[in-house]
């Protein structure tokens, strides 16, 4: 029993991950670079937009507060170990993503109530549609659970999670800690695993594809064939490419 | 001056018979295929009208556009701030029901029927989920219905209007109305490119055509609300906003846009303009009274030989200068000063350009001969055509300043509201055709020739040169394009015919949606 508890673990914690981040990295860039013309946020606005908005916005909001959160805890967890010192602090941290969390949560169903009973948006919904957002409910069902049954997550998480994830990017897996925690919390982290492995198969792509230059880049933009100005100098007829625009 | 080339169409709406060839050319060619039923990159609506979508130009609900405060331009319902925060969920979109739910027809019942009693019907069915539905618009669905309530009422461009004015307007024996073919306006300052988050909009450098990249495009939907002509569509099957590509695989080829060449009544010229991209910005931020002029100068002249030296500077071809030299547009735009750009206000300098219809305004006395109208039989509303269509030149201008249909509205679209820009065009208009009347009938007194032709500020050579490229023009003198050099367009090598049904051309499988 120890033996099968230990291979489960193993295989969980420490090939999972691996197979998930490698599955990942390489399907990500291989599907951005041979098929970008895949690579999109699929929106569904366009069909149906007034239920669209109690789905969409609270569940972007709250899966981007609780994801950075995580991702704050694994990068920084001494700094959210001093952040949670003060007990008044630590409540608002926790509150707060228990909030977002709620709020993904509603945003999650009011999603899943659409794409089912809209029969336009019934119709541009794959199978992985279905599978990504009922792996998402799973998993913040599941999150919440975790929260509300085990306090205080993000103390914990910082001093137990996030050395094991530290050890998993290390290539030094070391899953002592993180064995004895209960079902649910290790299902939690399963479950994360799942998600990031299957990126690359959904429509989770556009996240990866945040239109953050638009903050800085000009307003216009116009593309030539060849640069006008370079093409006329003598040495560039041999250096000068195409701009990459198709 | 940075000299740039921009191909530019004009339409001369009193030659527009609203057959919809071009738009039906239009789709058979680049939007018969699946999440794209509904999108006519070109299409033709009745004014006054709703348009397709319905009350595209009431910006108020689709915050298309730019806007100015405070001296500087924003986008109205897009931009930075805007278009990021609303990424999740873009309140201003409009849904496939602003357009109209793509259809067809179940033929095959009528066909595999068994005997009834009744003759079988082929049932509407909706292109998007399959069922059954009732069909409540088409894209040219007010398509005649001038005066009606549902539609020609509620047209934006009436805002202005007194509600006397309307009523006359609308009034059924006075009742006109007139076709307005749109496409894409390939703009010089365009909202879309500025909307776009992640920069899959751009205009081509050599000709100005606005192209979206297909592989870029992630569906941020921004475009459709910044558009003001609504003239970017989002592909709901593909996730992918699409647009009018002013044909460019033909015009590399030298061949014309599809709805150009496939027009019966030779309404559309397309010719090169020059422009100077340096005033792009302040032409965009003019004050309103000053849209229509700011952008119609930076139309530059193309004979001038320090716009050629410039233009040469900045790598156009001879072959495109030398168009530009030769343009329709040019003419009709700057030097007969007979177009318009559609919805200046807007502030994306359209770059197509409209010749105000001159039918429906002279088809009317108005008031003045109340007498005549008396005369009608009050039941069966009989009259002989003698008062309503006045073409005596007794008195030269009065049935512009007396339309029934009002200069206003003509303003509204084609003029940021200015009539005087309107009547000018119009004045000119109306002299050409009594310089020809004179010419070919001769039963106008010489001087009065010589007022209309003089209150025009028209020389008659030149009224002789717009006579006969409006009614005269062989193809070749309503298209004038230099193909695309082959050093330019690379996609001249591949073969159109392996990508129909897909894309576009820069790669070839079938647009299938996403995982």
């Amino acid at each position: 029993m120890d033996n099968l508890f230990n291979a489960l673990n193993n295989f969980f914690l420490i090939a999972l991950p691996y197979i998930a981040l490698f599955v990942f990295v390489i399907g990500s860039i291989w599907r951005y670079r041979s098929n970008g013309f895949k690579f999109s946020s699929l929106s569904s606005q366009f069909l149906e937009g007034r239920q669209l908005f109690w789905g969409s916005v609270p569940f972007h909001m709250g899966i981007l507060f609780l994801f950075f959160g995580h991702l704050i805890a694994f990068l920084i967890p001494s700094g959210v170990l001093a952040w949670n010192a003060h007990p008044a602090r630590l409540i608002v941290l926790e509150v707060t993503a228990f909030i977002f969390a709620i709020a993904l949560l509603i945003g999650l169903v009011n999603l899943l109530y659409r794409r089912i009973t809209n029969p336009r948006i019934a119709i541009v919904t794959s199978k992985m549609d279905y599978a990504i957002i009922v792996l998402l409910l799973v998993q913040v069902f599941n999150g919440i659970w975790v929260a509300y049954n085990f306090r205080w997550g993000s103390s914990w998480f910082s001093s137990v999670l996030s050395p094991y994830l530290w050890s998993i990017f290390a290539l030094q897996p070391d899953t002592s800690a993180v064995a004895s925690l209960p079902w649910v919390v290790k299902s939690h982290i399963v479950a994360a695993y799942l998600i990031v492995l299957l990126i690359p198969f959904s429509r989770l792509v556009h996240f990866l594809v945040p239109p953050i230059d638009y903050i800085w880049r000009p307003y216009q933009r116009v593309i030539w064939y060849w640069n006008k100005k370079e093409i006329r100098k003598a040495h560039t007829p041999w250096s000068l490419k195409r701009p990459k625009n198709n | 001056m940075d000299v740039r080339s921009q191909i530019s169409m004009v339409f001369h709406l009193d030659k527009c018979i609203g057959c919809h060839t071009c738009s039906v050319a239009c789709k058979n060619i680049w939007t018969d295929r699946k999440g794209v039923e509904y999108q006519w990159w070109n299409n033709v609506e009745t004014k006054p009208g709703t348009g397709y979508p319905t009350k595209w130009e009431d910006q108020d609900i689709y915050k298309g556009g730019w806007e100015k405060n405070n001296g500087t331009i924003n986008l109205k319902g897009a931009g930075k701030k805007k278009g990021l925060l609303n990424i999740f969920h873009n309140p201003h979109l409009p849904v496939i029901d602003d357009y109209y739910e793509p259809f067809t027809y179940k033929y095959l019942d009528l066909i595999e029927s068994p005997e009834m009693d009744d003759q079988p019907t082929a049932r509407p069915v909706s292109l998007i989920t399959g069922k059954p539905i009732d069909i409540k618009m088409g894209p040219n669905w007010d398509d005649d219905l001038s005066g009606t309530p549902d539609f020609a009422r509620k047209d934006p461009n009436l805002q202005d209007l007194s509600p006397a004015e309307q009523e006359a307007m609308f009034q059924l024996e006075r009742m006109a109305f007139f076709y307005l073919p749109r496409i894409c306006n390939h703009c010089l300052n365009p909202a879309c490119v500025a909307s776009c988050p992640s920069g899959a909009i751009y205009k081509r450098g050599e000709d100005g055509i606005v192209l979206i990249n297909q592989q870029v495009c992630r569906a941020w939907r921004m475009c459709v609300t910044a558009c003001p002509y609504k003239k970017s569509y989002y592909n709901w099957h593909t996730g992918k906003s699409e647009k009018c590509i002013l044909c460019y695989p033909r015009l590399e080829a030298g061949h014309a846009p599809a709805c150009m060449h496939s027009c019966v009544g030779r309404i559309r010229y397309l010719g090169v303009v020059l422009y100077d991209a340096d005033q792009i910005e302040n032409a965009a931020s003019a004050d309103e009274s000053k849209v229509v002029d700011s952008q119609l100068d930076m139309l530059l002249d193309p004979f001038d030989p320090k716009v050629i030296q410039a233009a040469k500077e900045n790598g156009v071809p001879d072959s495109t200068i030398k168009a530009a030299q030769q343009s329709p547009t040019y003419k009709f735009v700057k030097e007969w000063g007979l177009a318009l750009p559609l919805h200046p206000e807007f502030r994306t300098l359209p770059m197509l350009f409209y010749v105000p219809p001159l039918l429906p305004v002279m088809a009317s006395l108005g008031k003045q001969n109340t007498s005549q109208a008396e005369k009608m039989d009050p039941i069966a509303k009989v009259w002989n055509d003698d008062w309503l269509y006045d073409t005596s030149t007794e008195d030269l201008w009065g049935t512009i300043d007396q339309a029934r249909f009002p200069l206003k509205y003509m303003a509204n679209l084609f003029a940021a509201g200015d009539e005087e820009k309107v009547k000018i065009v119009l004045k000119k208009l109306m002299a050409v055709r009594i310089h020809r009347r004179n010419v070919t009938v001769g039963d106008i007194a010489p001087e009065k020739v010589e007022a209309a032709l003089k209150g025009a500020d028209l020389e008659a050579e030149v009224a002789e040169e717009i006579y006969k490229l409006t009614s005269l023009a062989k193809f070749d003198q309503r298209f004038v394009i230099p193909p695309a050099h082959r050093e330019q367009a690379l996609e001249m090598l591949e073969f159109t015919g392996d990508t129909k049904g897909s894309t576009g051309f820069g790669f070839k499988e079938k647009p299938e949606r996403g995982l």
